[in-house]
């Protein structure tokens, strides 16, 4: 019955990254000083699971790798070994390697050894290491690894009864996996019950019939035999009791068969001497377990709180069919308003309920696309421990907000940005702990990491209270590069936003952490890329903060419905600023070919989208339209426009699917009517405008 | 031999022969391979792309679906014709560099379906370079007829790039 253990390895992957995050969260909480049985066994879980599914699978290097681990780990939840920060740290490398391995793995790619054995050199050196204990656990401590375990004298073993229920192996539990694993334990002795196998007519082949008597000799602990059948868990009756009679210990289940006393006493007798000892090496285990075990309970009824795993492209699928309900709806409604009677007044009215469980579904099911941000912001209690290490600085992280949920789209981008922004905070806002001092700070620097909902957009701020912009630096290093006029004194604002030019820096000197240069147009350049907006604030001497605008969703957007000809055009609404009359007074032109329109002290170009677009107007005159300023990469210019219709939630369709990406358009709708509607993307436009303002001739000025 | 690639790539029912349905344009046949026509629309209103080259009339909503529209009179520089409720866009769905795609092609009039023995099929001559001459894939007889064959994966990635 050989099954393909292939089809399982992407989930055997996905599960593990995932259990490596939340045990390198609980070593950082660890590291923190916070020595908690749970944490402990958290990582311990982890560990455990890897080991037994890579040994499932075949990874053997993996498999070793945890089980060096799982040794380590076992005598810091035994108490046996104190928690250190050097432990912390290796054990921290290891999640590293194990991550690499598992990629490597999950690649097909050769596992680097050298990293490997490094890390089982490191390991192992601990585990030789005199362990720091409770001098009544002393004696007992240096024994415990598995080769020692064959020949210590004072333990003699364990009986253990196991039998499999029906359902066992459909469940995917292998008992021979189990005999093996034990087998690896210490000394194994097996006495197979065949007297349930059926004729051969009646077997099952799925149904296990066997049952076994086995005898495990050697020093090993109660916990680590139970956890060879942790996964088997209520599928099967299962009795382990010692060898030795020894009083203290409550068997833990009360099936144990009458033969396995009469072969325990006699064992018992065998090995009399050690008796004492072992006694009192299985209470403190008997008494430990119980504990892990409830604590495991109660995580796991809390935990996953009955989620289940879907494809991304499900819930896309699901999200235009929806889509598609929105479009159809509202070509209904449009029909239906031109009807007249009783009846039509009836259906309008079941149009309108029909409109509102739309929305509703709508927004459940993006819902289900959405995450909490806090799966990016993981990675930055680990990231900020090793930087401030290697920058010889101290840093503490606070993470508020973390619950706030994003599209899985906006999620994945948003990544990138952020480690380049709390590295720089890092890098260049927080000083070292000497010149905080001297400026009378405390020595520890923060990093506020905060994300929070504001008007239909979620907010992500990056904060740190280092030595904030050096304005006057950015202005020379600005001057020195021609960015800004020799005589030109721009506003603070400005100056800020000179740090988002591609290439500018102003560290004195490289790191190799940040400070060449590359990087904050890069992440200005992502988030607008998704929709956002970056703005900085900065105190000198008190820090700065960087904060990120962000749309909830890349499916749908709020949209401005404006007209130009017979032209309908989606403006997003997030690049509004306000919509005007023109006036004639603030009207300029430059050359009789460049316009502008003065408003509030500020020249904005305007941009004629009938001419950017090259169709048909019906207004050319300015003073008949309407102007649309907008704003994108903190440049602002005004939209000419016929006139404005409705605003809209609209579901953004991909031009690229079927055709190709064009400037100037962030994607199509589709109307009520049945017609499709562009969405224009600004930024887009505005360099699009550049191209097209030095194309243009003159002649056409004459208006 | 005409090629049995394309996005429906299934076996033809007739070794040696190929159902091609043609259309008219500007008196003349064309034929395109019946399996990569996924469905025949009355015409309707496209919505315009800015900056496109002329012979693209812009996107229309298929289902759900932004899909291009090609002009293939305009595309062979051939006089505009005027849309009407006769004209017809042929959609066709072909595999391209980025997977399948679905493009829409207006012409004058869908006539039939034929089934052409490859043994009538001939290359196209040298001609010179045309509009037409880098979408025609050759040429087959059918019905004492003459039928251009249009290559569909080139016209679509020709809207493409």
């Amino acid at each position: 019955m050989s099954l393909d253990l292939t089809q399982f390895h992407d989930t055997f992957f996905e599960e593990s990254f995932e259990a490596l995050e939340s045990m390198e969260a609980a070593l950082l909480a660890l590291s923190t000083g916070a020595a908690d049985a749970e944490l402990i066994n958290t990582i311990f879980r982890v560990a455990h699971s890897i080991k037994g599914g890579s040994a499932t699978f075949g990874f053997s290097e993996v498999a070793a790798c945890t089980h060096t681990l799982e040794t380590l780990l076992d005598q810091l939840r035994s108490g046996r070994r104190q928690v250190q920060p050097g432990i912390v740290d290796v054990l921290l490398r290891s999640v590293d390697v194990l991550r690499a391995m598992l990629n490597a793995t999950r690649l097909k790619q050769p596992i680097d050894t050298e990293l490997t054995a490094a890390l089982q050199a490191e390991l192992q050196a601990i585990l030789q290491s005199p362990a720091e204990v409770g001098a009544t656990a002393a004696p007992v401590a240096p024994a415990v690894t598995t080769t020692a375990s064959a020949d210590a004298q004072q333990t003699p073993g364990w009986r253990i009864r196991l039998v499999p229920g029906p359902q066992m192996l459909r469940h995917g539990n292998d008992p021979l996996r189990m005999l093996r694993e034990l087998a690896s334990l210490g000394a194994l002795q097996t006495r197979v019950d065949a007297g349930k196998v059926p004729t051969l007519a009646d077997l099952d082949p799925e149904h296990c019939c066997l049952s076994w008597t086995l005898e495990l000799r050697g020093a090993i602990e109660r916990a680590a035999v139970e956890q060879v059948f942790e996964w088997a868990e209520g599928e099967c009756e299962l009795a382990i009791d010692p060898l030795s009679p020894a009083p203290a210990v409550a068997t833990a289940t009360a099936s144990a068969a009458s033969t396995a006393t009469a072969a325990a006493t006699a064992t018992a007798t065998a090995t009399a001497t050690a008796a004492p000892s072992m006694a009192a090496d299985g209470s403190s285990a008997a008494t430990g377990v119980p504990a892990a075990s409830r604590a495991e309970g109660a995580r796991a009824g809390s935990g996953d709180g009955g989620s289940i795993r879907v494809g991304i492209e499900k819930i896309d699928e699901l999200l235009n069919a929806v889509g598609e309900l929105v479009i159809t709806q509202s070509v209904l409604s449009q029909l239906a308003a031109v009807l007249e009677g009783r009846q039509a007044e009836e259906l309008r009215n079941a149009l309108v309920q029909l409109e509102r469980h739309m929305r509703s579904l709508q927004e459940s099911v993006m819902r289900v696309r959405m995450l909490p941000i806090s799966s990016v912001f993981n990675r930055f209690p680990r990231m900020i421990r090793d930087l401030g290490q290697r920058l010889g600085k101290k840093v503490e992280l606070r993470m508020s907000g973390d619950h706030t949920e994003l599209d899985k789209t906006v999620l994945e981008k948003i990544g990138d940005p952020l480690v380049h922004l709390v590295r720089n905070a890092i890098d260049h806002g927080i000083e070292t702990p000497e010149r905080r001092r001297a400026a009378g700070k405390s020595e520890h620097g923060t990093i506020e990491l905060n994300a929070y909902h504001k008007g239909g957009n979620v907010i992500v701020e990056v904060t740190d209270d280092g030595g904030g912009l050096n304005r006057d630096r950015i202005l020379a290093k600005a001057r020195e590069r021609g960015l800004v006029a020799a005589d030109e004194e721009p506003t603070e604002e400005k100056i800020l936003n000179l740090i988002f030019a591609p290439g500018f820096s102003t560290a004195e000197q490289l790191s190799d952490v940040s400070g060449r240069g590359v990087g904050m147009d890069v992440v200005r350049r992502n988030i607008n890329e998704i929709g956002g907006h970056v703005q900085i604030h900065s105190n000198a001497g008190h820090g700065s903060t960087v904060r990120i605008r962000l749309p909830l969703t890349l499916a749908i957007l709020d949209g401005q419905l404006a007209r130009v000809g017979s032209e309908i055009y989606i403006v997003p609404i997030v690049s509004i600023v306000e919509t005007i009359q023109i006036k004639r007074e603030q009207l300029n032109t430059v050359a009789q070919q460049a316009e502008l329109y003065r408003l509030r002290e500020e020249y904005l170009p305007i941009i004629r989208l009938h001419e950017l677009f090259d169709i048909p107007a019906e207004r050319t005159e300015l003073l008949d339209g309407l102007l649309m300023i907008v704003e994108a990469d903190g440049k602002r210019v005004g939209l000419f426009v016929d006139e404005l219709l409705s605003q809209q939630q609209v579901v953004i369709k991909s031009l690229e699917t079927n055709f190709r990406q064009i400037t100037a358009l962030a994607g199509a709708t589709m109307l009520g009517d049945g017609r499709v509607a562009l969405i224009l993307d600004i930024p887009g436009i505005i360099v699009r405008f550049k191209d097209h303002e030095r194309r243009r001739k003159p002649a056409q000025e004459a208006a | 031999m005409i090629p049995q690639t394309g996005a429906t790539g299934a076996p033809i029912d007739r070794a040696g022969s190929q159902q091609v349905l043609t259309f008219k344009l500007a008196g003349e046949e064309y034929g395109v391979g019946i399996l990569k026509v996924q469905e025949i629309r009355g015409w309707s209103a496209v919505t315009a792309i800015p900056h496109a080259p002329a012979w693209i009339l812009g996107v229309i909503d298929l289902r759900g679906v932004v899909v291009p529209v090609i002009d293939l009179r305009r595309r062979f520089e051939l006089e505009p014709a005027q849309f009407g409720p006769a004209t017809v866009v042929i959609v066709i769905r072909v595999a391209g560099a980025g997977g399948e795609r679905t493009i829409g092609l207006v012409v004058d009039a869908v006539s039939e379906v034929y089934d052409i023995d490859d043994s009538t099929f001939r290359a196209l001559p040298e001609i010179g370079s045309t509009a037409a001459s880098e979408v025609v894939h050759g040429l087959a007889h059918a019905d004492g007829k003459t039928i251009i064959l249009l290559d569909a994966e080139r016209l679509a990635a020709g809207a493409i790039h």
